[in-house]
């Protein structure tokens, strides 16, 4: 077995061991990604000259016996988290040249856990998209099928641990962000309680949906992460000042006696049947494991895609108006005048993508509309949030098909928006509501494109999703199954 | 049509954004699609259901009102596109 291959867990027991050093675990990853990254472009920058400085400092802190949750254990970061002095581009020509004054919360709290930064991922263009092909800086490729897209708009961080170019990954996560990729990709991805996770420097798409979370090879580094990353930030006045458990004592346990919720709206139209029979064996394995499954309803599903085509463009529309070339990032040459400056600024900087939901969230915050749309669909939005108070008095946590389809191919949605749109349809409900979502893998479909189980659980209960695919994980061991690359 | 030609003109000004003549059509097209997928919320009715503006219990964030320290003027101007001495330059605003 490679190092490359390893999880974090098994990775941080070699090294404390003293069996390897950070630095051959930093060597056998860069290795890995000259070798493998020309055909997947999962990065679009890479950090080699800190990281290696990274790695020594963590060779040397477990000389001293220094030793944190992730010292030494390559990491990469998706290019929308800010990394003081390093590029941070979130996929895009305005800020191709931004070098963050500060890091992110996330990213300190990496650091001093140890963790070493590979570099920095790919991702649709301000994380707008579902497919990485919005990125300025070229697609990311599916590890598993290069034809295909890897998902998006954290599809970087997914083939990167996919193909194993490093050993977990940060994505975010606004309408399914994580758990879309995750599931394409075939690893684990977890999307936390609204809250949970500091978004101080993470560049803002949509403020009251975007939500940090962690890219694994397994659930047990899903915890490890989550204990890392999750907890009150005071620079970050939606985080929430509650405790934080200690993920990992949620391992290893029986989901017996448990309830799962089976809501009827998420196995109806649209599903491809592998993925559908793929996703009702993981129930079945659980079932069949002394937990019970009943059948719920959330009546709003179908609403969920175009409440949050409002709401998202909406937001962003707000927070895109600070890119105007002025304090930072890209600015048009030679403009007449200062009018001219933001147009030609913003129009050259900003991908197609982008430019449309802008006009969207304009167009819905406008005089005249912003009843019509925005209002109406903050009202349809706590019609969903109520659907999952109801069901979750009823279940312990929730189970759907991650996403409705496997990987899909390049260019094939890329011109039609709502079919693109429509591919996150099973993910989006949980930002909307606020609540935690995990994709673990549960199989592949008969090409050997692999499939992800979704659980949602209520605000907070990110314990519950960490058990119960944990459990899963033991009922339907990992089949033994990489990338061919 | 829910939006035209015109519309889309206009929030793009008011966006701070331009579209070149030939893209237009096509983009107005896209628009009102993602638009008439929208209308599917007509189809409910919501009267006096509070709208959701956050995803998250709402209370006040309050902290002491200390002085700390903030990004000093070599780190706020190491990006700027064109800065001037203690400044940002723009082009003229007023003839």
């Amino acid at each position: 077995m490679e190092l490359y291959e390893l999880t974090v867990h098994e990775l941080h027991e070699k090294l404390v061991s003293g069996e390897t050093t950070a630095r051959e675990v930093l060597d056998a990853y860069y290795r890995r990604i000259e070798a493998v990254e020309d055909r997947v472009h999962a990065y679009i920058s890479l950090m080699k000259e800190t990281a290696y400085a990274q790695a020594e400092e963590a060779d040397r802190s477990i000389r001293e016996g220094r030793i944190g949750p992730l010292t030494g254990v390559p990491i990469a970061l998706k290019d929308i988290c800010c990394t003081r002095g390093f590029p941070t581009t979130c996929a895009s020509r305005i800020l191709e040249n931004f070098r963050p004054p500060y890091d992110a919360t996330v990213v300190a709290r990496l650091r001093a856990a140890g963790a070493v930064f590979t570099g920095k991922t790919n991702m649709d263009e301000f994380a707008m998209g579902s497919s990485t092909e919005t990125s300025y800086f070229g697609v990311t490729r599916n590890p598993w099928d290069l034809e295909r897209i890897p998902g998006g708009s954290s599809g970087g961080s997914a083939a990167a641990v996919a193909a194993d170019e490093c050993a977990a990954a940060i994505g975010s996560d606004t309408g399914g962000s994580i758990r879309q990729p995750a599931a394409l990709c075939g690893v684990v991805g977890m999307k936390p309680t609204y809250g949970r996770v500091s978004r101080f420097g993470l560049v803002a798409f949509a403020s009251s949906l975007d939500q940090i979370g962690p890219f694994t090879k397994d659930v047990r580094d899903c915890a490890i992460l989550m204990n890392v990353i999750a907890g009150h930030d005071p620079r970050e006045s939606t985080s929430v000042p509650v405790e934080i458990p200690d993920y990992r004592a949620f391992l290893d346990r029986s989901v017996e006696g448990w309830k799962i919720g089976i809501p009827r709206e998420y196995f109806m139209e649209g599903i491809d049947p592998e993925v559908r029979a793929a996703v009702e064996g993981a129930a079945r394995a659980l079932e069949g494991s002394g937990a019970k499954l009943i059948e719920v309803s959330l009546p709003h599903t179908k609403y969920c895609v175009a409440v949050y085509y409002i709401i998202a463009p909406a937001e962003a529309s707000s927070n895109l108006a600070r890119y105007d070339g002025v304090r930072y990032g890209f600015r048009a040459e030679d403009p007449r005048d200062l009018l001219e400056m933001y147009k030609k600024t913003r129009s050259a900087g900003f991908g197609a993508e982008v430019k449309r939901r802008i006009i969207i969230g304009t167009y819905v915050l406008s005089s005249g509309y912003y009843e019509a749309y925005y209002k109406k669909a903050s009202q349809v939005r706590a019609l969903i949030r109520e659907d999952f108070d109801r069901v979750f008095a009823l279940c312990d946590v929730i189970l759907t098909p991650t996403t409705p389809t496997a990987a899909f191919r390049l260019g094939e949605k890329l011109d039609d928006p709502i079919q693109m749109y429509l591919s996150d349809i099973f993910t989006i409900s949980a930002n909307l509501a606020g609540i935690p979502g995990i994709s673990v893998p549960c199989g592949f479909t008969g090409e050997g494109l692999p499939v992800g189980v979704q659980f949602l659980a209520p605000h907070f209960e990110e314990g519950r999703l960490i058990q119960i695919g944990s459990a899963l994980s033991t009922l339907m061991p990992r089949e033994v199954r990489r990338p061919r690359l | 049509m829910k939006i035209t030609q015109e519309e889309v003109r206009h929030v793009a000004h008011l966006a701070r954004l331009e579209f070149p003549e030939d893209q237009i059509g096509k983009f107005t097209i896209q628009l009102n699609d993602i638009l008439m997928y929208m209308e599917m919320l007509n189809a409910l009715d919501t009267k006096g259901v509070e709208p959701m503006t956050h995803a998250t219990v709402l209370y006040n964030a309050f902290r002491d009102d200390e002085v700390k320290p903030s990004l000093g003027e070599g780190e706020s101007l190491a990006n700027a596109p064109d800065p001037r001495g203690q400044f940002f330059r723009v082009p003229r605003v007023i003839e």
